[in-house]
């Protein structure tokens, strides 16, 4: 471990809350892309390089920063939306709630009963920090564009944390995830666009009419 | 022993001459010479304890006296520490400044109740020094039911006017509140030391269940009085319908006994446990910040300074909590800069804020309004006024080279020196928190005053405003040039404060305890001392240029606008809109505005903005109002049928006979 | 001694050449000649030598406003170290009166606005006042972990003890520490993308529509006033962003003065580049430096 890949750390933290400040979509999805692409090169920064590492590295920086971007970028042009218009908690709170949720990653990471050699390092927090900000994104915005984004961000959590146990997890499971995650994002996109082009909406407190009486 | 020169005999000589100075005013005959002679009086009595002051602070020490009172709760002792002097000291000052204030600003001749508002002004000043002077639990809670009943009646003295009497009420049941709480705290004092007496300092432990319900007991009794947040809802209604040196009184001296009262009984315990500390750190930063978006937002002079005294309480507060914390984790810097931090702030708010509110006297005095938007222009037409609030105004802005700003040096200076030191710098937000404080109060007071004294006149009244007579203007002139002494000279100020630093922390005030870091005292006197030679030098610089140089005079321009009348000014309400805004929740604006449906607002349409106090208007009363329903089955005892209440008295003697056996 | 002098010189004189930078950069940026290096010397002195005009409306606070703005800054030019040179005064806790004596300008700038009675200029102060108040915590939350890393709680060591080093060993909170005062820099001299010094629309303008009665003289010193603002702040940014000394005296001021330069020019391609936001993402901006440079405080302490 070094300190370059505590740097991308920081940023991974950063554009989180980049994330939670902004209004506009596409640049949310960009965050998320940047996000990605970060995700990717840090695992050949903790690891001896490898082939295995490289297949890694190529696969996540394909999905995470340009596949799936791309996917949701399409679906948003799409749908013609632009921005989050009317979030549920206001941009300045949620900014100041992201920070708050960052702040408590460190004490929680502090807290969690890590291996020595682990402790110093920012993957715990920047994890936990990232987790919850995809639980945020997914807690106060309404458009269902949204909501996949917090569960991409949510992932990258999952993912960073994984970076600790890479060794131990068999490549396979991994690549299941993504794969998991990338049917998934299919779905909604299709799903999406299906309920724009019927109720030229996709807000997803207005779904809530849809259910059976 | 000379007992015409002891401290104690004096200040309680002094106590009893301010209670009943206000005698000769219900004379009603000799109005007029009455209430000259009531204001001599309580002059009289401010010099006399200031004596005793200064004979205390110049190292006598004050005796003990022991009341022999014929009521079953033991000899009541009444005495002197510097703790008592540290509040002493601006409740002399500013209650003889109140008493000048009264004859022009309510005069005898032309009010009828003016009798009764200065015979409840003795009685108030009285009753906080008797507050400050008993050493006994009976005797405090009797001299704090004079004082706080005595502000009732002063804070109703204006009859006429409903909202006078809502607020009235409303700060007797909040009062009253405090006092339940207070009975609870000192009944329990007498189960654990066996008397009323306040015990020694630090002699209790306060970590038995009992100790902890003094402590929440004290918080609450004595926090509702000083106006800490939750307990402030009354605070803004209360000072803003008083007679304005009511509300000098009110806010500069009665809040502070609130403070005394946690200060006496946390002297009781021997260390107070961490909570303590971190939850007044808490309250203290959240009134603070909470007080001031509130007053950021207020449209009436005298609700703005109260809600500012919500501010300055949580300073105040912040302080102390500083010092708990400190004590418990061993950093003697937190304990002196805390505690030097909170009790130059009292100090301080004693100066600024009677000014400030005598200000407001004068003002209303003047224009006959307290609503800000219907003021402008004053600072040509009440020039002195006008400069002795910009001097209130920028000390309580806490900006150099006044005196809030020492205070508030302390608080940072601890602030700082955690974020420094200590593995989890928690204290060091308070840093932040002062900044952001600061920056509201430089909103809301530039909002007031630029609203009140400058641009044009508002309304007619502003235009043919009353000049206030020298009775009016000689108190402020005092108050203001002990503020910018103070400020000048900010080692007079710690001078003042550090006995009460020294006896409350329990060791002497000893500087070299903060080993490299130093107070910068003498500095901040060099830069008081720069600031001003450079503003001189700036000043006679332009002044000479202004002379060589043509000169002329046009109105402002209007951006090519030709019929610019005094209503496009910008008004106070937006000048701290876009600041209430971003402080939504905490400064709570209530806004009306008509729905528009085509380009223009139909005729007759209206647009309203008042700031709403959120929890007396959604949860007290909502909750009295329920429980007054829920109880009303209870209105049946009550028929007016007489010889049912004798029945019910005779029931109730019978049952205490019973269970007294 | 000699370095004292120095440091008045440079505060006394260098404040309007870095303005003089920035427009020669926008210029260039916009394919123009643009005005000389030095014209807003020129200005200022041609102010100097004018006649005033004073609105009827206004009072003595009106002439008293930019007097004691200036005073301040002044004062709290003595106190930031310029360059890798101790300032003229230093004690403990000199950062708070740094701050609060930017406050009084604060104050009475807004104040002297407000005199006039016009709605645009009550306008600018609100903004101004607002601003700066979401600003100021971002400056102690900054300060405050530089006093964490130095140990000292004197500006003037606190600005000093920064070093190429001390980057790379703690290179992330340093990184978003200058973000976040690049962004109260950018704010509290109001520069693009917070306030636009050179829109000719009153409605849209901070700083400039708060000055716009000021005439002659007094206009004089506020442009010098505003320039100094610029210098002191910008030595304070300039202090941890470029922290690189030479070990001689001379050297270390040539560095200094290339350094300020260097701000002035980024500063100049950020006004370029960036079109002002708008009002409502003011606040948001303001917030997350705070954000980012409390971030730099958890990543320090750990």
């Amino acid at each position: 471990m070094n300190s370059l890949a505590d740097q991308l750390l920081v940023l991974v933290m950063l554009i989180n809350l980049v994330m939670l400040g902004s209004s506009r979509l596409i640049f949310s999805i960009r965050a998320v892309a940047a996000q990605g692409v970060i995700l990717g090169i840090l695992p050949s920064l903790v690891h001896p390089l490898s082939f295995h590492l490289v297949a890694i590295t190529a696969s996540i920086i394909l999905a995470k920063g340009i596949v799936i971007p791309y996917l949701i970028g399409d679906a948003v042009h799409k749908a013609h939306i632009r921005r989050e218009v009317e979030p549920f908690i206001g941009y300045l709170p949620t900014l100041f709630l992201g920070a708050v949720c960052t702040a408590l990653a460190f004490v929680f990471a502090a807290r969690l009963p890590l291996a020595p050699e682990h402790r110093s390092l920012l993957v715990v927090p920047a994890s936990i920090a990232t987790l919850l900000t995809g639980f945020l994104i997914l807690t106060t915005r309404r458009k269902a564009i949204s909501q996949v984004i917090g569960y991409l961000v949510l992932e990258n959590g999952i993912f960073v944390f994984g970076l600790l146990l890479t060794e131990a997890m068999p490549f396979m499971v991994e690549a299941g995830a993504l794969l998991d995650l990338l049917v998934g994002i299919f779905v909604m996109g299709i799903v999406i666009n299906q309920i724009s082009q019927e109720f030229s909406t996709i807000d997803t407190s207005r779904l809530r009419a849809l259910k059976e009486e | 022993m000379n007992l015409t020169g002891e401290p104690t005999a004096l200040l309680l000589t002094a106590a009893l001459l301010l209670a009943l100075s206000g005698l000769p005013g219900l004379l009603p005959r000799f109005a007029v010479l009455g209430q000259r002679l009531t204001v001599t009086l309580a002059v009289a009595a401010s010099l006399l304890g200031g004596g005793g002051l200064l004979r205390l602070m110049t190292g006598t020490t004050g005796a003990v006296y022991q009341l022999d009172w014929p009521l079953p709760f033991g000899p009541a002792l009444l005495a002197t520490d510097p703790l008592s002097t540290l509040f002493l000291l601006p409740l002399l000052l500013v209650s003889g400044c109140a008493a000048l204030f009264t004859p022009t600003y309510w005069p005898a001749a032309t009010r009828r109740d003016a009798g009764r508002l200065t015979f409840f002004s003795g009685l108030f000043g009285g009753g906080m020094m008797l507050v400050l002077l008993a050493r006994n639990g009976v005797l405090f809670l009797v001299a704090w039911e004079v004082m706080a009943l005595a502000a009732y009646f002063l804070l109703t003295t204006d009859q006429r006017d409903g909202g006078v009497q809502r607020a009235g009420t409303i700060y007797l049941l909040a009062t009253h509140t405090g006092t339940m709480a207070l009975f609870v705290l000192f009944a329990l004092l007498k189960a654990v030391t066996g008397s009323f007496d306040f015990p020694p300092s630090h002699t209790l432990t306060p970590f038995s269940p009992v100790a902890v319900v003094m402590l929440v007991a004290a918080l609450v009794g004595f926090g509702a009085k000083a106006g800490l947040m939750p307990f402030h809802f009354w605070l803004p209604g209360a000072h803003a319908n008083a007679p304005s040196q009511v509300s000098a009184m009110m806010s500069g001296l009665m809040l502070k006994m609130g403070v005394y009262g946690i200060l006496r009984v946390f002297l009781f315990f021997t260390d107070l446990p961490t909570w303590c500390g971190w939850l007044l750190l808490a309250l203290g930063g959240w009134s603070a910040l909470n007080g001031i978006a509130l007053a950021a937002g207020q449209r009436d002079l005298k609700r703005l300074l109260a809600c500012s005294s919500i501010e300055n309480i949580g300073i105040v507060f912040i302080g102390i909590g500083m010092s708990l914390i400190g004590s418990r984790t061993g950093s003697p810097v937190l304990v002196l800069c805390g505690l030097m931090g909170a009790f130059i702030h009292i100090v301080n708010h004693a100066l600024f804020k009677p000014l400030l509110f005598l200000g407001s006297g004068v003002l209303i005095h003047g224009v006959g309004t307290r609503e800000l938007d219907r003021m402008g222009g004053l600072a040509d037409r009440l020039p002195v006024t006008a400069f002795l609030m910009l001097v209130g105004g920028l000390a309580i802005c806490g900006l150099p080279p006044l005196n809030g700003f020492v205070g508030e040096l302390f608080l940072y200076l601890g602030a700082l020196y955690d974020g420094m030191t200590a593995p989890l710098p928690l204290v060091a937000l308070v840093a932040p928190t002062l900044a952001l404080v600061g920056g509201l109060a430089v909103i809301t007071f530039v909002k007031a005053y630029g609203v009140i004294f400058l641009g044009n006149p508002r309304s007619r009244r502003a235009e043919e405003v009353h000049r206030p007579g020298p009775g009016m203007v000689a108190p402020m002139v005092l108050l203001a040039v002990l503020c910018l002494l103070a400020g000048l000279f900010p080692l007079g100020l710690v001078r003042l404060v550090q006995p009460a630093v020294g006896f409350y922390s329990g060791r002497a005030v000893d500087w070299s305890l903060l080993g490299p870091l130093q107070p910068p005292l003498g500095p901040l006197l060099l830069m008081n001392g720069l600031l001003l030679a450079l503003l001189l030098f700036l000043a006679l610089f332009y002044r000479m240029r202004l002379h060589r140089l043509p000169r002329g005079t046009v109105p402002t321009w209007g951006c090519g606008y030709q019929a610019p009348s005094p209503r496009i000014q910008y008004t106070g309400a937006s000048f701290s809109e876009l600041a209430v805004n971003l402080f939504g929740p905490m400064a709570s604006p209530r806004r009306s505005r008509p729905r528009l449906s085509g380009i223009f607002p139909a005729p007759g349409a209206s647009f309203g903005y008042r700031a709403a106090e959120l929890l007396l208007e959604q949860v007290l009363t909502p909750l009295f109002s329920w429980s007054g329903q829920a109880f009303s089955w209870l209105r049946r005892l009550q028929h007016g049928r007489v010889h049912i209440y004798v029945l019910y008295i005779f029931a109730t003697l019978f049952v205490l006979m019973i269970w007294g056996r | 001694m000699i370095d004292g002098i120095i440091h008045c010189l440079v505060v006394l004189l260098l404040p309007p050449l870095l303005i003089g930078i920035i427009t020669k950069t926008k210029a260039a940026f916009a394919g123009r000649v643009g005005a000389p290096l030095l014209q807003p010397y020129y200005d200022i002195l041609k102010l100097l030598r004018k006649g005033s005009v004073f609105s009827t409306t206004t009072t003595w606070l009106f002439r008293a406003g930019p007097l004691v703005t200036l005073a301040a800054i002044l004062t709290a030019s003595l106190l930031v170290p310029l360059g890798r040179h101790p300032a003229l005064i230093s004690f403990d806790g000199d950062l708070i009166l740094f701050a609060y004596l930017f406050g009084l300008a604060r104050f009475f700038t807004a104040s002297a606005a407000l005199d006039t009675g016009s709605s645009f200029e009550g306008m600018g102060a609100a903004r101004e006042v607002t601003f700066s108040c979401l600003a100021e915590p971002t400056l102690f939350v900054a300060l405050i972990t530089l006093a964490r890393i130095s140990g000292s709680l004197r500006l003037s060591t606190i600005l000093t003890y920064p070093t190429p080093a001390l980057w790379r060993a703690t290179g992330a909170s340093m990184l978003l520490l200058v973000a976040a005062l690049f962004i109260v820099l950018l704010a509290e001299n109001c520069r693009i993308p917070f306030d636009d010094p050179t829109t000719h629309l009153e409605l849209t303008m901070i700083h400039e529509v708060m000055v716009l009665d000021h005439s002659g003289p007094a206009f004089g010193l506020i442009l010098y006033g505003a320039a100094l603002k610029l210098l002191v702040l910008g030595a304070l940014f300039t202090a941890i962003a470029l922290p690189v000394s030479t070990g001689s005296d001379l050297a270390d001021w040539g560095l200094f003065l290339a350094s300020m330069a260097a701000l002035a020019v980024a500063i100049g391609v950020v006004e370029s580049v960036m079109a002002r936001l708008r009002l409502v993402r003011i606040p948001q901006l303001l917030v997350g430096a705070t954000i980012l440079s409390a971030f730099a405080m958890l990543l320090v302490l750990r």
